[in-house]
Order: structure tokens, then C-alpha cells, then sequence
């Protein structure tokens, strides 16, 4: 579904990623977990296309979308639910999803408003409110939300769980596996939650320094001694949730 | 909370502390030309009355901030106003506007002072497409505006064409002139967006006071062809071949009849601008311009292209910017780059700001006050503009979103309202 060739990108004359090769096949959760810096999110909005590759490719369902621009890369299937949630604030809920929709069949509207409102209820009984009164949760349901309404093949995450206490956190989880189960939705998830990221996908990268240090399946990751004592016993860029 | 005088003191003691520092220099110090030479001699007197007055002002500005919360803890906020009121008061105002030059008092000066107002509604609506809606910051509107009037003069004077014929070409020639500011400044936003249209606004100007073969210059256009209805001219001796107003439906001739006219003119623009605009956002590329606003990078994965977005905003507003400027020049039946300074930008992005960005009735009260109040103040004579800025700030310190700064949501469930 989506593959990364050796791909290099940076902001201005840093380079941030050093070659990073992962690829997701259809119908799976891939996880990124790592440390703050490693070059995650930039991964992400690399395959986006902003800031663009300085070499290496990216290929979508067999397209190679490197040089496209953005919007353009949004309109092949590809949904980027862009870190820090970046909800509309003074537009309402509704307006949200429907800007979501931008790029579908008006036809098509109502029957996916129905099947995100039936995803997140609580988005439901607050459609007219404004997004920007939204508690962190709500907003991280809506961008998910708004996300789906593009009618997505591979939707891209990053890290949903910011900022939300440990109850929501899984919630928001639940709800990912959902889509990816019930709705064939790839995702390809960018966390530092690492332990509810590995429970939850089929294989995972561990990003460092804008390389990838180790890959597996989420289990196997889940139980690697070191990957414990750096991401998930509270080591450094340790886990957000006391509880674990 | 409890009463804190002391630091109301503190804070106007602090600022007339530092007015007395910035005027000592400005105002305290004086060259005298005597026997031998310059020399400096002291203004004590006028540093005190700066630091006096500045005490005096602070402090009224704090108590009236006291004021004003104490007032608005003491009365609860009024639930919003049910969606009908909104309309009504907008179907009200239309109303009131079609009658009111046939109401007893209304004069010519009021219709003509109306039809001003209008202009200016009319150009607020414009402008706050791009700052309201779509979130770009334009300080160079103006010369749309200018690109509107002088394309009606000169196609009018060069080929002989009629207001209506001129109309919507001026409309195209301004949005073109839109386009041509947008395509450079895609990339910019906020205050670097500002100062680029800034400039823009002020090559137009330029341009038009010194391409002397085309626009004369610094004198203008005059003798402008003012418009007829329906080839039934406002003369009051028709040109060959033409019927006049008057004779046609049987009326003795006054000169009253093209001032209403020329007010039912920009009445009807004004009012097919705000039509236009209620529609557009309920639209998709409405909906975007406001998406826009709020979150480029989001509207981008969303699959928006923001280039096209943008570009539209920048050239729907010059549009009515440009039917603005070709009434303004028939209206006048003279133009000159006189009229179409920074300051009339200024005005306009004040009327949309004080408004509330983005509402529409909002824009008619600001207007109103903006273009009325100096009016009003005609009798205050020297003290006219001291007390137009006044009431600009004493706005933004009761109301620092604008006066009506509610937004209704373009579709609600159900309908699409």
C-alpha cells in the first residue's frame, strides 16, 4: 500500500531523516514509536509532501507520489491526521467534518457523517458547537474523525494520544484498532505511548535520530528487553502512563 | 474582586511617567533664533500638561474598564439571539434602506451622505471576503478600488461606452488586478502579507499619478459620463436622441432624481455584494476560504489546494472593490489618485475589523459610525478627527472583537441551512 525508499529530508539545511526504508501492506497497523526528535513526525509529513524529500521515494498503491504536492497526495486515499489535531476552532463540528469531505462526492455525505458519528457519539451530540470548545479528547475524536470523512485507504496518525488522560488515551485507541478492523482502513500510527501502540499493531519501527533502529512485529517489540527499558519502564522518553 | 485603587493610581502615575520621559525631548525643548545665533530654550509647561494629560487619560480608560466589567457582572450575558432576529434585523435594515429616501425628512445631503455610507458597506463587504473569511490581511485594497474607477472613466472617455457596459468589465479588470497581487503572495501570511499589500496599494497610486498620458496624473479625470437608467438620462436636457427621467414618467426636472438614483444604484451593488457573499459560504469554496483562516497545513492534507483558494478570495474581493470604484467614479464624474491614499484602505479594513470580522450586519454598523460619525462631529470643527479616533478606541476597549464578532455555522444537520 504505501512503500518509503531511502528517504532523506531535513528543514532548511538539516537533515532530519538519514534514509528511512519502511513499507505497509494493506489492511495493517504499522507503529513508529521513538523518542521526541527522532524524526516521526517529519517521516509523516514527508510522505505528505511538506517539507519534500531530498532523495529517496515514496509510492502509494504502486504510484510514486514524492513530487506531489500536498493536496494533491490527500486526493489519492492518503489521510493525514496532522500532529497537534489542527481542528477548525471556530467552526463547528459539522463544518469540520464536512471540510473533511472535501475531496468526496457530495452523495456520499450523509451515509459517512453517519459512520463517524457512529465511531465517536459524542462528536454527535455536539455538531454545532464550536471545535475550538472541544475538550482535548472531543478534538482528537473530531481530526480522526475528519480525517475518515475523506473516505481514506491509509489514514496517517500522529501521536492522538497528546495530551489526553490515560482513559481517553485508550479510548482513542480502541477506536483506531476499530477503524483498521472493521472499516479496512491501513494506518500507519506515530506514538511515543509506546505500550498501548505495540499492543495495538501488527508491526512496528523504533525510530532514532531519524533512522530506523529495529523493526518487528508489535508483540515482539512489545517484549525486546531494551525496548522495555528505554520506552516503556519509564526510561528515557519513557511512557506517559503511570498506570503501566 | 476586591477595589485595588492603588494600582489604578500606580498604573496612571507609571504612564504619565513615561509620557513626561517621551515628551521632555519632543515638546520640552525648543529652539529659540535670537541676536547670536540658535539657542535652546525650555517648555516645562507643555511636558507637564502632556504628563497631566496622560494621567487623566489613563485613568479614565481603567475606571471605564472597571466600569464596564462591573456592568457586564452586574447584567448576565444575554443568551445568543435566536437565528430569526439575526435575519430580521438584516431584512430591517434593507428595508429601511429602500424607503429611506422617500421619508420625510430625508433631504438631498442625507441621501447623498447615504449613498457614501454605502459606498463604503459596499467595499467593507468586498474586503472582509479577504480578511473575514479567507483570514488574508490586505492593506492595499484600495487600489482595486482605483483599478474599478479608472477603468470605468477611461474605457467610458476613450470609447464611448455606456456605465453598463463598463460596470462588470471594471468588475473583470479589478478581480485581473486581484489575481496579479495574489499569485506573488501565496506564500505569505499575517503581517508579511500585510506590508506586500501595503505596497501593491501604493504602486497603484503611484502609477496613476504619473502615467500622465493615460490617467492625467495628479489632475484627475474629469467630466466622467454619469449613468442613465434604461437609456433614460438624468440630464436636465437629454442628449439627442435620449428621452430624460423627467419627461418619461411625466415629472417636472430635479436634479434630487439622479442623487436617488445614484442611491438606489449603489444600494442594489451593495446588496447583490452581501447576497452574493451569505451564498458563497455556504458553498465549498467558502466553507475553504474559512478553513483557510483558521489552518492552512490542515486544510492542505484535507486535500484543499490553498493556492486556488486563495486566488479566489483575493479576486472576488478586488470584483466588488472594482464595481465599487467604477460607481465612485460615476458618481463623481471625476477621479483622481487623491482619492485612493493608504488612509482609505486604513478605513476600510477599520470598518471591517470594528465590525467583527466576518459579519455582515457588523459591517453596516461600522460603517455607519465610521463614515457618519465624522459628520456628526462636523460642529466640534478642528477637534473633528480627535473625536473620530476617540470613538475608534473607546470600540475596540468595549467591544476588542468588533461589534458583532458571533458566527453562524454554514450547515447544520437536517438541511443544508
Amino acid at each position: 500500500m504505501l512503500r518509503v525508499e531511502g528517504l532523506h529530508s531535513g528543514y532548511g539545511r538539516i537533515e532530519a531523516l538519514h534514509g528511512i526504508d519502511i513499507d505497509v501492506r494493506e489492511g495493517e497497523i504499522v507503529t513508529l514509536v521513538g523518542a521526541n526528535g527522532a524524526g516521526k513526525t517529519t517521516l509523516l509529513m514527508t510522505i505528505c509532501g511538506n517539507p519534500r524529500a531530498s532523495a529517496g521515494r515514496v509510492i502509494l498503491a504502486g504510484e510514486d507520489i514524492t513530487a506531489l504536492p500536498t493536496h494533491q497526495i490527500a486526493r489519492r486515499g492518503l489521510a493525514h491526521s496532522p500532529e497537534g489535531r489542527r481542528i477548525f476552532p471556530r467552526m463547528s463540528v459539522l463544518e469540520n467534518l464536512r471540510m473533511g469531505a472535501s475531496i468526496v462526492d457530495d452523495r456520499h455525505f450523509k451515509d459517512d457523517l453517519d459512520r463517524v458519528l457512529e465511531l465517536f457519539p459524542r462528536l454527535g451530540e455536539r455538531l454545532e458547537q464550536r471545535g475550538g470548545t472541544l475538550s482535548g479528547g472531543e478534538q482528537q475524536m473530531l481530526a480522526i474523525g475528519r480525517a475518515l470523512m475523506s473516505r481514506p485507504r491509509l489514514l496517517l496518525l500522529d501521536e492522538p494520544s497528546l495530551g489526553l488522560a490515560p482513559l481517553v488515551v485508550r479510548q482513542i485507541f480502541d477506536i483506531i484498532s476499530t477503524i483498521n478492523r472493521e472499516q479496512g482502513v491501513t494506518v500507519l500510527l506515530v506514538e511515543q505511548n509506546a505500550f498501548h501502540a505495540l499492543s495495538l499493531a501488527h508491526r512496528a519501527h523504533v525510530m532514532v535520530t531519524g533512522r530506523i533502529a529495529l523493526s518487528g512485529s508489535g508483540a515482539e517489540l512489545l517484549n525486546n528487553p531494551e525496548i522495555r527499558a528505554h520506552y516503556l519502564d519509564g526510561g528515557a522518553g519513557g511512557a506517559e502512563d503511570p498506570n503501566l | 474582586m476586591e477595589d485595588s485603587s492603588p494600582p489604578l493610581i500606580r498604573s496612571a502615575a507609571l504612564a504619565a511617567l513615561l509620557a513626561a520621559l517621551l515628551a521632555l525631548p519632543l515638546l520640552g525643548v525648543r529652539l529659540v533664533d535670537s541676536a547670536n545665533g540658535l539657542s535652546l530654550s525650555g517648555r516645562p509647561e507643555l511636558v507637564a500638561w502632556a504628563a497631566g494629560g496622560v494621567f487623566c487619560g489613563r485613568l479614565i480608560i481603567d475606571l471605564f474598564r472597571r466600569w464596564i466589567r462591573d456592568f457586564s457582572i452586574r447584567l448576565p450575558v444575554p443568551p445568543p439571539p435566536p437565528e430569526w432576529t439575526r435575519f430580521g434585523v438584516g431584512w430591517a435594515l434593507a428595508l429601511f434602506a429602500l424607503v429611506l429616501p422617500f421619508l420625510p425628512f430625508a433631504d438631498r445631503n442625507l441621501v447623498d451622505k447615504a449613498t457614501m455610507v454605502l459606498i463604503y458597506i459596499m467595499l467593507g463587504w468586498g474586503l472582509n471576503i479577504v480578511v473575514g473569511l479567507a483570514g488574508l490581511l490586505d492593506l492595499g485594497f484600495v487600489a482595486f478600488y482605483a483599478v474599478g474607477a479608472y477603468s470605468y472613466a477611461l474605457l467610458s472617455m476613450t470609447f464611448g461606452l455606456s456605465f453598463w457596459v463598463c460596470l462588470p468589465l471594471a468588475g473583470l479588470f479589478a478581480a485581473a488586478f486581484g489575481l496579479a497581487l495574489g499569485f506573488p503572495v501565496l506564500r505569505l501570511r499575517g503581517d508579511y502579507l500585510a506590508i506586500v499589500t501595503l505596497g501593491f496599494g501604493e504602486i497603484i497610486r503611484i502609477v496613476l499619478q504619473n502615467w500622465q498620458d493615460l490617467t492625467g496624473g495628479p489632475i484627475g479625470i474629469s467630466g466622467i459620463e454619469r449613468p442613465s437608467l434604461f437609456g433614460l438620462s438624468f440630464k436636465a436636457v437629454p442628449p439627442e436622441g435620449q428621452t430624460g427621467f423627467a419627461e418619461f414618467f411625466g415629472l417636472n426636472y430635479s436634479a434630487d432624481h439622479r442623487v436617488i438614483f445614484l442611491y438606489f444604484l449603489i444600494l442594489a451593488l451593495a446588496l447583490a455584494t452581501n447576497l452574493f457573499t451569505l451564498r458563497i459560504r455556504r458553498l465549498p469554496v467558502g466553507r475553504a476560504w474559512e478553513a483557510l483562516r483558521e489552518d492552512e497545513i490542515a486544510c492542505r492534507s484535507l486535500g484543499i489546494n490553498p493556492t486556488t483558494i486563495k486566488l479566489s478570495a483575493f479576486a472576488l474581493g478586488a470584483m466588488f472593490a472594482g464595481f465599487a470604484g467604477s460607481f465612485f467614479a460615476t458618481r463623481q464624474g471625476f477621479i483622481s489618485p487623491e482619492s485612493f491614499t493608504f488612509i482609505e484602505s486604513a478605513m476600510i479594513l477599520a470598518i471591517v475589523v470594528l465590525g467583527g470580522m466576518g459579519s455582515q450586519i457588523g459591517i453596516v454598523l461600522a460603517a455607519l459610525l465610521l463614515v457618519g460619525l465624522p459628520e456628526w462631529f462636523r460642529d466640534l470643527q478642528m477637534y473633528r478627527m480627535l473625536a473620530f479616533g476617540a470613538a475608534m478606541v473607546l470600540i475596540m476597549l468595549w467591544k476588542p472583537s468588533g461589534l458583532l464578532s458571533s458566527r453562524s455555522p454554514t450547515i447544520r444537520l437536517g438541511g443544508r441551512a
